[in-house]
């Protein structure tokens, strides 16, 4: 691979993307299935949630993936860093939606380097719509990859969250937003116990708390395996940038939530 | 038919290379130097929009003195580089070695085959995980590479530079001295007037997984 100064493309278009880049190596990812081609059953992934408290926004995906009724994986990551001042969580088909992350982050950081600045939160949340919609003709063959995202507005000083659909329509959301098998019971769960301007404790207990809630109503998603010391995924965006939340305070998090579950 | 005149291959090199060094010689130098924690690159810049060191990689940085848009263009070309390598395979396979080559490529190309040659010379530095597996590399217009120790520069000032960088290093000093050094080794090649602004940044040894940082031109 050599640099090719005449392949620098036209100067007047905005920001060079580097999802055209690949396209133009023809590198690109293949969103797109033969017609006819049979039916897949890949791992996919379930639970995730993201909601707003008092200094951002908190993140937390479960572990497992499955494979129709089959436990594919058990410590699948499912949250990750978009950038230091945004985070994105995954449900759908794992091996896609992993590939669809990491272009994602490679994107963002390009963006910033060519640019010398970091794209706004809106700027990141649209162009992940277009990610999605991008992959709409995987969605019709069933390969279905919905994302959440999140991230501190630097301009507005306020945390922001958006959910998608499978077209690639963006909402931002105000509360909180879900995604994934178990969706649908820990945003039952948040709606009973969420509260605006939580601190971040209360917040991270409330997001495992959520998260065990999907697991006992919902086959797909992993509750917390205290044997196997499996804990799901928790991190926060505020004004410091992104954090993970340590594994050990997860943990106590968990103990104490599947204790109130049971 | 009318023939073209001969001119032997010696004189149109020379005739090209005084073009170019003519090019770099009216902009302003830029010098990198080692210390503990890393690398610094610190050059006079008084635009404090227009950067002329910037992040490549993870551990990677670069650094353009001579035509704008020529070093932008390979700024770009070799961000472009760099990402398509790590996502390709994977993030520690991106080496300012092998970027210092693709570098070294295009503008030897550029010089030989093109109208006009870059009027352009660029750095590339990587920070290691150890102080010996820091690199420096220098690349001049027409695509010859240098394998740099402890401190380089580029620029029409260079070799002056690089004698008085030469007597102020000393292995494992801390950021301040460096800076101190770098500061010193540019203003004594700035004309009368003094100087106008700097552009200083670090690639250094951290845990963060993307090492280069920016230093305030206020703090320095």
């Amino acid at each position: 691979m050599t640099l090719d100064p005449s392949r620098q493309g036209d100067s007047i278009t905005p920001a060079e993307s580097f999802a055209a880049l690949l396209r133009s190596r023809g590198l690109g990812p293949r969103w797109d299935l033969p017609a006819g081609s049979s039916r897949l059953d890949p791992p996919e992934g379930t639970t995730v949630l993201a909601f707003r408290y008092a200094d951002g926004v908190v993140m937390a995906g479960d572990r497992r993936a499955t494979s129709g009724n089959v436990i594919a994986h058990r410590r699948v990551q499912k949250v990750f860093a978009a950038d230091q001042f945004s985070a994105v969580a995954i449900a759908g088909v794992a091996g896609i939606a992993l590939e669809l992350v990491k272009l994602f982050q490679t994107e963002l950081e390009h963006y910033e380097k060519l640019e010398g600045r970091r794209l706004s939160l809106t700027g990141k949340a649209n162009h992940l719509a277009a990610m999605v919609r991008g992959q709409l003709p995987m969605a019709f063959q069933g390969l279905v990859v919905i994302p959440l995202f999140c991230g501190y507005d630097e301009q507005d000083r306020v945390g922001r969250l958006y959910s998608y659909d499978v077209v690639g329509g963006s909402y931002e959301e105000t509360d909180y937003a879900t995604e994934g098998s178990g969706g649908r019971d820990a945003r039952l769960f948040l709606r009973g116990t969420f509260v605006p301007d939580l601190t971040e404790t209360a917040a991270v207990d409330l997001a495992v708390a959520a998260l065990v809630a999907a697991a006992e109503e919902d086959t797909g998603t992993g509750g917390p395996d205290l044997r196997r010391e499996i804990y799901p995924n928790v991190v926060t965006v505020s004004a410091a940038g992104f954090a993970e939340v340590p594994e050990d305070r997860v943990a106590a998090a968990a103990r104490v939530a599947l204790e109130r579950a049971t | 038919m009318t023939m073209p005149f001969y001119v032997p291959p010696e004189q149109l090199m020379k005739d090209r290379a005084e073009f170019a060094r003519k090019g770099i010689a009216r902009g302003k130098s830029i010098v990198a130097v080692q210390y503990r924690d890393g690398v610094l690159i610190l050059g006079e810049n008084p635009s404090g929009t227009l950067q002329k060191i910037s992040e490549i990689y993870d551990r990677l940085a670069f650094a353009g003195v001579g035509k704008y848009n020529e070093f932008e263009q390979l700024r770009i070309g070799g961000i472009r580089r760099a990402d398509l390598t790590g996502y390709s395979y994977s993030r520690e396979d991106v080496t300012a070695k092998s970027l210092a080559n693709a570098y070294a490529q295009t503008l030897g190309h550029i010089f030989t085959q093109d109208v006009k040659p870059y009027e352009v010379e660029i750095m590339v530095v990587e920070v290691g995980a150890i102080p010996a597996d820091d690199h420096i590399f220098r690349i001049t217009y027409d695509g010859t590479l240098y394998d740099e120790q402890r401190f380089s520069a580029i620029g029409g000032a260079s070799d002056t530079l690089m004698q008085r960088l030469g007597a102020a290093h000393h292995e494992g000093a801390p950021l301040e001295d460096a800076i101190g050094w770098a500061k010193a080794a540019c203003t004594s090649v700035i004309d009368e007037n003094g100087p106008v602004g700097w552009e200083a940044a670090v690639v250094e040894r951290t845990e963060r997984r993307r090492a280069f940082r920016r230093l305030d031109p206020a703090d320095l």
